[in-house]
C-alpha cells in the first residue's frame, strides 16, 4: 500500500471536487474492496477521500413509489430493509447471496456497483492484465479462465464484474444518481452504467473522474415471483459462477438478468421478450454470441440448466 | 422487531427525512482532520480516537494502518487474528458499533469515535464469555486461531438473527429464526481449516438457547 | 524406555484420566485469544522491526540484477536483505529448494529479498521497490506432459508379490481406471511467521513450527551454527497439516533481518505469498487395475502412480496404502516422480493415502457396481489380517476394519441405499449414497519428556512435543495425571520449546501416540524416584489420589517429591514391532450428498464414520480431529485445487478467495464412532495415530455419493459442477 493522504469528505459536492483536484485521489467507503486492491498495489491511490461522514445512508420512498437508496447504505441494512425484502425481494436475495456478513456489514451500495473483477491475473501485478496496466496484454484469454466472462467480451478483456448486488439492481433497471466535480448531478440508468471493455477494459463505468454516487434509485415495485439463483463453487463464500435474477409476471412473461457471464450485469430485452417460450428460448437469445473458452465452456450449459431450475421454482411457487 | 443497529430498518429511515439530516454526526478529535480537511504530506501520521473494549484509546497511525494492525501492533491486542489480509476468512472479526467487520479491510483513520469490541473484550481466561464458555465445552475449534473471530462472528451473529436481519438461507425473508442451517449460513464468513465446524455450530447453538 | 514387546497392564488402563472426553486445558486461553502465536510476542520482543517477503515473479531463471537503492531509501527501511548480502546459507536437508533464492531461481514466489522496516505499512510499502531484472528459464510445469519422462524413485522402489502382469487380465471382472488428483494448499489459518532475535551469537526464534527438533536442525544447518546456540519455541500453531513441518522462509528471512538491524525481526507471509512460496501436495495421476472374481473377491490389485517435484524432491506416495488394505495374491504398486519446475511438493495431511484413497476408493466402488456386489461387503470380502504383501508372517497388530465397516453401516443406515444410481430425489435434489474404507499406517516416533512434581505436589510435563490443534496440551496432561494418581487440574504442561527433551513432534499422525508414550517413560522414571523416596518398592506403589500407597502405608505426593520437588526425563523409543507387525488405523466413511439435478451443484447432507485407532486418549479431542479431517476431505473431493498456469509456472488461485476450502456451510452433521480397541504393539498407551485417519477415504466417499445420486462418475478431481453437468449431458446424449 502506497503512502497517501487522506481527507474526510464534508459534503458530496465537496468530495467530488476534492476527487477532480487530486490526481490519483478516489473515495473510500466500505473499503472492502478497495484495501484489498491497494495492499496488492493494483489500487494505488495518492489521495483517499472518506466519503463515510456524508450520511448517504438512508432508504426512502420517492415521490413514484420506488425507493432512493443512500449510496452508503449497507449491504446488510439494504438486504434487510423491510421495504426491500416486501416489494424488491430479489435485491435482498442477491445481496445476501453475496460475500459474507461481515463484509456486506461494510460494504455499500455504492462500492458495491464499482466492485472490481476477481480475474486472478488482474489480481497478480506480476501478470499482464489490460485492465490493470492498460497495453500489457491479457494473460487470462488463454490462462486459467474458468469463471471468466462469455458474453460482452473483448479481444483485451473477459473479466467479469463480479457483484450479485447489480445484477437485480439491472433487472430492477436502477438508476445511479451522482454529483460531478462541477456540482452538476445527473442520473444513470444502470444499463448505461457499466462499460464492456473493447479496447479500454480500465475504464469500466460512465463516470466522470471525481464523479461521486449519491444514490441509487428503484422504479416502482414490479411484483412477481422474485427469484435470484447464484450457483458457486461452495455452499456460500464465493463468487457466482452464473447467477440468475428473475421476476415472474402474473401474466407468463418474465424479465432476467445474469452475473458471472459479462464483464456487467447481463439483460437483453428480447430475451426477456420470449420468457413464455421457456428457458430454452431465454437463454438462445441471452446467450447469443457467447464466446467461449475450453474452461468456462460449461457456462452456457449451466445458465440454460439454471433458467430451467428457475421455471421450475416458478412452476412450484404458484 | 428492529434494532437501531442496522440503521437501514431502524424507525429513521421508515419516517423518511433527507440524508443530510441523518447523517451520523463526525466525532473528530482535536487535531484530526475533521470533515473537509485532509492529511498533510503523504506518510505524515494522523491521529485517532476511538474506544475499545470500552477504554478511549489516542492514537496517531499512518492512515495506511488497518484496523487490525491498529489492534495488533500498536495496542498489542492480539487476540484479534490475521489469517489472509483481505477479508476472505474472518479470523479478524471484530465487533464495531455492535456490528461485526473484517477489521483488516477498514482503516484505522476511518473508525474515529467507533467503539471497538475485540475477543479482549467479550471476556478473559477467568471469566468467559458464554460463547466463550460454550466453544471450550463444545471444543469449537483446534488450533485456536481462527477462534477468536468465530467467536466475535457468533456474538454478533445472534444480534442479527435477534433484529431480523435475513440470510440467503432464509426461507421467508420476513420471518427470521435460529436454526442451524442459519447457523452455517451466517457463520460462513469464518473460515476454520481445522473445520470444527459442527462442534461450533453446536456452541453457538447452546448460546442462543441460553439467550431464548 | 525400550519397547520392544507389546505393551501388559500399566496404569493407563485404570482410564481414570486418560479416555475421558476433558476439555482442553489450553482452551480458555484460546477463546480468549490471550495464547500468543509466532507473530504476537510483544511479551519478548517488544521492539521488533516489521520484515516483508519479496517474491520472485518468475518460476525459473535467474537474478540478472537486484537494486535495492530505492527500498533502502524508503521512509522507515532499515535493511533490505537479498542474496548478495545475506551471506553464505546453507540449505535445510528436508528443504528441497532454497530458503533464500538468487541468483538461481528455483520455482515462483521463492524468496529473493527481505524488506524490514520500522513499520508493518513501510516494509510491506517498500518491497515493491525492489527492483529485480530476470533472466527467466523455459521450466517443466505440466505432470501430464512431463509423465512420460517420470523415473522410480529411490526413496520408493516399487513392490508386489505374486505375478501381477500374468493374473490381472485373466481375471474373472477388471477395472482399469486412471484418476487424477489436482494440487492441493494446506490453508491452515496462521500464516507463516516467525519473530527472530539475536543476542551474541545467539539466535532465539518464536516461530510457527510443528517439529522443534527438525527446525534447531534445519536453522543450524542454515546458518552454520551450533544447535546448541539456537533457541526455538513455538508453543501455539494456528494450524499445520504439515506445512509447518519444516522449517521455512518466514524463519530464515526473519532472523537474517535480525541480524542485519541488531534488534529483532518479525515476518509472516503475506496469504497471496503461501501458496507459490511454501509447499503443497503434489497433483497426482493414479492407474489403478483391479482383477477380482465374480463374486468380488480381488485376486489382482496394481496401483501406479505419477507426480512430480522440484529436483531432488519426492513422490507423493499414493500407492502406499494398496500394498495393504485389500487381499490378493497379485499385487504391484509402483510410483514415478517427473521433474516439475513448480513450487516444492511435500507432505500434507496424510501424505500419500489421502489422495491414494481418492483414487483406490473409487475403484473398489467401480468393481462392487461391476461384481453386483454391496460396496460394504465387497470390502468385508476382501479384508485380509496380515501384510498381503509379505504374508502371514507379518499378521497387523490389530485390524478392527470389519467393525468398522459392519458397525458404520448401521448407524449410517446404508442399507437404505439404492444399488443402481439416480433412484431417489428430495425435491430437486438428487440424492445418494457413498462410503469408502479409510486407512492410514500408524507411525511412531522417539519422543522423550521431562516430569517433576513440586513441593506442592504440582505436576509439570516439558517437552518439545507441538500443539497444531490436536489437542496435545490435554492428552499430555491426562498422560502425566493417569500416570501419578493426580486429578488434570494439577498438571501444568509446556510445550514446543527446544530447551525442553526432544519429542517425537507433530507429524504423520504420529504425535499423540508417541509423545505421550514418552511422558508415560518419563513418568514411569519418576515413579520410580518418587517411590524409592517414600520408601516403596516401586513395582508395589500405587499412584493414586494425590498419593502413593505401598503396603498399606500412604505417602502424599509432595512429600514424596520432597520440599525441593523431584523430577525425571526419559523417552520412548520403538523397537521392531512396527516391523514384526503391519500397523495401521482403520475406519469406514459413510456420506449422503445431495446434486442439484440442474445446476448440478453437490451439498454434503450427512457424515458419518467408524473408526478404530486403539486407545482414544481423549474422545472429545480425537472426534475433532476425525470431523476435521473428513471436512477437509470433502474439500478435496468438491473445491479443492491449486490451479497451475503452466505458461507461467505457478499457482493462479493463491489466495483464499479463489482457493476454496469448506466453509460453514459446506459441513453438516457429522457422527463418528470409534471402535473399541487397544493396540499393545503401537506403544504402552496401547493408542494410535487419529489424527490423519479421518481425510483418508472421506473424499472417495463423496464422490461415490454423487455416483450414487446422479450416475456421473468422474475420476477427475474436484468434481465441480461444471464436471457433473458435462455428465449429466453425456448420459442424456
Amino acid at each position: 500500500m502506497r503512502p497517501f493522504t487522506y481527507e474526510r469528505a464534508a459534503s458530496p459536492a465537496a468530495a467530488a471536487r476534492a476527487a477532480a483536484a487530486h490526481q490519483g485521489a478516489r473515495f473510500i467507503a466500505g473499503g472492502t474492496n478497495l484495501l484489498d486492491l491497494m495492499k496488492l498495489q493494483i489500487e494505488t491511490p495518492a489521495h483517499l477521500i472518506d466519503v463515510n461522514p456524508l450520511g448517504l445512508d438512508q432508504v426512502e420512498e420517492t415521490a413514484q413509489g420506488g425507493l432512493r437508496i443512500g449510496a452508503l447504505v449497507r449491504n446488510t441494512d439494504l438486504a434487510a430493509h423491510k421495504r426491500v425484502r416486501r416489494d424488491y425481494p430479489v435485491l435482498s436475495r442477491a445481496l445476501l447471496a453475496g460475500a459474507s456478513a461481515q463484509l456486506r456489514n461494510k460494504a455499500t451500495t455504492a462500492g458495491n456497483l464499482l466492485q472490481r473483477t476477481r480475474c486472478p491475473y488482474f489480481y497478480d501485478t506480476s501478470k499482464p492484465c489490460n485492465k490493470r496496466r492498460p497495453g500489457s496484454g491479457c494473460a487470462a484469454i488463454k490462462g486459467f479462465n474458468r469463471n471468466l466472462a462469455i458474453l460482452g467480451t473483448s479481444e483485451a478483456c473477459i473479466a467479469t464484474h463480479p457483484s450479485d448486488m447489480a445484477v437485480a439492481m439491472r433487472l430492477l433497471d436502477a438508476v445511479v444518481e451522482t454529483v460531478a466535480p462541477d456540482g452538476s448531478a445527473r442520473a444513470i440508468p444502470i444499463a448505461n452504467f457499466h462499460r464492456l471493455p473493447g479496447d479500454t477494459p480500465h475504464i469500466e463505468t460512465a463516470l466522470v473522474p471525481g464523479e461521486l454516487i449519491t444514490a441509487v434509485t428503484l422504479p416502482r415495485p414490479l411484483g412477481g415471483t422474485q427469484i435470484y439463483r447464484k450457483v458457486r463453487d461452495r455452499a456460500s463464500y464465493a463468487f457466482a459462477l452464473v447467477s440468475v435474477a428473475a421476476i415472474f409476471g402474473k401474466d407468463g412473461g418474465a424479465r432476467f438478468a445474469f452475473g458471472g457471464l459479462a464483464p456487467r450485469p447481463w439483460r437483453i430485452d428480447a430475451a426477456d421478450a420470449v420468457a413464455r417460450n421457456g428457458p430454452d428460448a431465454v437463454a438462445d437469445i441471452a446467450l447469443a454470441g457467447a464466446t467461449t473458452t475450453p474452461l468456462n465452456g460449461f457456462k452456457t450449459d449451466l445458465t440454460r440448466r439454471t433458467l430451467a431450475a428457475l421455471y421450475a421454482e416458478r412452476e412450484a411457487r404458484k | 422487531m428492529t434494532s437501531d443497529k442496522y440503521g437501514g430498518i431502524s424507525r429513521r429511515a421508515v419516517l423518511g427525512g433527507s440524508a443530510a439530516a441523518c447523517a451520523a454526526p463526525v466525532v473528530a478529535s482535536a487535531g484530526a482532520p475533521v470533515r473537509g480537511e485532509r492529511s498533510g504530506r503523504p506518510g505524515a501520521t494522523l491521529p485517532v480516537t476511538f474506544k475499545v473494549n470500552g477504554k478511549e484509546l489516542h492514537l496517531n497511525l499512518d492512515p495506511r494502518t488497518t484496523l487490525l494492525d491498529a489492534l495488533r501492533e500498536h495496542l498489542r491486542l492480539t487476540g484479534t487474528k490475521k489469517g489472509c489480509d483481505h477479508g476472505q476468512c474472518g479470523a479478524c472479526t471484530v465487533i464495531v458499533d455492535g456490528r461485526r467487520i473484517n477489521s483488516c479491510l477498514t482503516l484505522a483513520v476511518m473508525h474515529e469515535g467507533d467503539d471497538v469490541t475485540t475477543i479482549e473484550g467479550l471476556g478473559t481466561p477467568e471469566r468467559l464469555h458464554p460463547m466463550q464458555r460454550a466453544f471450550v465445552i463444545h471444543d469449537g475449534y483446534q488450533c485456536g486461531y481462527c477462534t477468536p473471530g468465530q467467536i466475535c462472528s457468533a456474538v454478533a451473529m445472534l444480534d442479527e438473527i435477534e433484529a431480523g436481519v435475513p440470510s440467503h438461507v432464509t426461507e421467508d425473508l420476513a420471518r427470521v429464526s435460529f436454526s442451524d442451517a442459519e447457523v452455517r449460513e451466517r457463520m460462513s464468513g469464518n473460515i476454520c481449516r481445522c473445520a470444527a465446524y459442527s462442534n461450533i455450530v453446536a456452541a453457538i447453538r447452546d448460546v442462543a438457547g441460553e439467550n431464548s | 524406555m525400550k519397547f520392544d514387546r507389546p505393551a501388559t497392564a500399566n496404569p493407563i488402563d485404570r482410564g481414570r484420566v486418560v479416555g475421558i472426553p476433558h476439555d482442553r486445558i489450553d482452551g480458555p486461553a484460546k477463546v480468549t485469544g490471550s495464547a500468543p502465536y509466532a507473530y504476537e510476542r510483544h511479551d519478548v520482543a517488544p521492539n521488533a522491526a516489521y520484515g516483508w517477503m519479496v517474491g520472485s515473479a518468475i518460476a525459473k531463471g535467474s537474478i540478472r540484477s537486484i537494486d535495492t537503492r530505492d527500498a533502502e531509501a524508503a521512509a522507515g527501511v532499515l535493511a533490505v536483505i537479498t542474496h548478495k548480502n545475506a551471506g553464505p546459507l546453507g540449505k535445510g536437508r528436508m528443504n528441497t529448494a532454497h530458503l533464500l533464492g538468487g541468483p538461481r531461481i528455483e520455482h515462483y514466489d521463492q524468496a529473493l529479498a527481505v524488506v524490514v522496516a520500522e513499520t508493518l505499512e513501510q516494509a510491506r510499502d517498500a518491497a515493491r521497490l525492489v527492483r529485480i531484472d530476470y533472466a527467466r528459464e523455459d521450466g517443466r510445469f505440466d505432470l501430464k506432459a512431463e509423465k512420460n519422462k517420470a523415473v522410480p524413485p529411490k526413496s520408493d522402489p516399487d513392490t508386489g508379490a505374486g505375478d501381477f502382469a500374468t493374473a490381472f487380465p485373466k481375471a474373472a471382472v477388471r477395472i482399469d481406471q486412471t484418476y487424477t488428483t489436482p494440487d492441493h494448499s494446506h490453508a491452515m489459518m496462521e500464516p507463516h511467521a516467525t519473530t527472530a532475535a539475536w543476542t551474541g551469537g545467539k539466535l532465539t526464534v518464536w516461530t510457527a513450527n510443528q517439529m522443534i527438533a527438525w527446525a534447531v536442525r534445519e536453522l543450524a544447518l542454515t546458518f552454520r551454527m551450533k544447535a546448541e546456540d539456537i533457541h526455538v519455541m513455538s508453543p501455539y500453531i494456528g494450524g499445520g497439516f504439515g506445512a509447518k513441518l519444516f522449517l521455512r522462509a518466514d524463519a530464515v528471512l526473519a532472523a537474517l533481518g535480525a541480524h542485519a538491524v541488531g534488534r529483532p525481526v518479525k515476518v509472516a507471509l503475506a496469504r497471496p505469498q503461501i501458496p507459490n512460496n511454501t509447499t503443497h501436495r503434489p497433483a497426482t495421476i493414479q492407474r489403478i487395475r483391479i482383477g477380482a472374481s465374480k463374486d468380488g473377491v480381488i485376486d489382482a490389485i496394481g496401483h501406479e502412480v505419477w507426480s512430480g517435484d522440484l529436483p531432488g524432491g519426492g513422490p507423493e506416495v499414493a500407492a502406499q496404502q494398496t500394498r495393504l488394505l485389500y487381499r490378493g495374491v497379485n499385487r504391484m504398486t509402483a510410483h514415478r516422480l517427473a521433474t516439475l519446475d513448480l513450487p516444492e511438493g511435500n507432505a500434507m495431511r496424510a501424505p500419500g493415502e489421502a489422495v491414494g484413497l481418492l483414487a483406490l476408493e473409487v475403484a473398489m466402488d467401480e468393481l462392487a457396481e461391476a461384481c453386483g456386489v454391496d460396496p460394504v461387503e465387497l470390502r468385508i470380502r476382501n479384508d485380509v489380517q496380515y501384510d498381503p504383501e509379505k504374508g502371514p508372517e507379518r499378521p497387523f497388530s490389530s485390524r478392527k476394519f470389519v467393525e468398522c465397516l459392519r458397525q458404520g453401516a448401521d448407524r449410517f443406515g446404508w442399507s437404505r441405499r439404492k444399488a443402481v444410481p439416480g433412484q431417489v430425489r428430495d425435491g430437486r435434489w438428487l440424492v445418494g449414497m457413498g462410503m469408502a474404507s479409510a486407512f492410514r499406517n500408524n507411525l511412531v516416533q522417539t519422543s522423550g519428556a521431562r516430569v517433576s512434581v513440586d513441593g506442592q505436589g504440582r505436576v509439570v510435563v516439558e517437552t518439545d512435543m507441538t500443539d497444531i490443534g490436536t489437542g496435545s496440551y490435554t492428552v499430555i496432561a491426562q498422560t502425566a495425571a493417569e500416570m501419578l494418581g493426580v486429578p488434570l487440574s494439577d498438571v501444568t504442561v509446556r510445550l514446543g520449546d527446544s530447551h525442553y527433551p526432544e519429542s517425537a513432534g507433530s507429524g504423520g499422525q504420529w504425535g499423540a501416540n508417541s509423545a505421550t508414550a514418552g511422558v508415560y517413560a518419563a513418568c514411569a522414571a519418576l515413579r520410580g524416584k518418587l517411590a524409592q523416596q517414600a520408601g516403596f518398592n516401586a513395582e508395589d506403589a500405587v499412584f493414586e489420589g494425590r498419593a502413593i500407597r505401598s503396603a498399606g502405608r500412604t505417602i502424599p505426593l509432595k512429600d514424596a517429591a520432597g520440599r525441593r520437588g523431584t523430577s525425571a526425563e526419559d523417552k520412548i523409543e520403538f523397537g521392531d514391532l512396527t516391523e514384526r507387525y503391519a500397523q495401521g488405523t482403520f475406519g469406514a466413511h459413510f456420506c449422503e450428498v445431495g446434486v442439484d439435478m440442474f445446476t448440478g451443484e453437490t451439498r454434503v447432507r450427512r457424515m458419518g464414520g467408524a473408526f478404530a485407532a486403539g486407545r482414544i486418549l481423549n474422545p472429545k479431542s480425537a472426534r475433532n480431529q476425525v470431523i476435521g479431517a473428513m471436512a477437509m476431505g470433502v474439500g478435496a473431493a468438491l473445491m479443492e485445487e491449486l490451479t497451475v498456469d503452466t505458461r507461467f509456472g505457478y499457482f493462479v488461485n493463491h489466495d483464499m478467495a479463489e482457493y476454496h476450502v469448506p466453509v460453514h456451510a459446506d459441513i453438516p452433521e457429522q457422527d463418528v464412532l470409534f471402535i473399541e480397541e487397544l493396540d499393545d504393539k503401537s506403544s504402552p498407551m496401547k493408542a494410535k495415530g487419529v489424527g490423519e485417519l479421518g481425510i483418508c477415504g472421506a473424499g472417495a466417499a463423496v464422490a461415490n455419493a454423487i455416483y450414487n445420486a446422479c450416475g456421473v462418475r468422474i475420476r477427475d478431481y474436484p468434481l465441480t459442477l461444471d464436471k457433473i453437468i458435462g455428465g449429466m449431458a453425456e448420459k442424456r446424449a
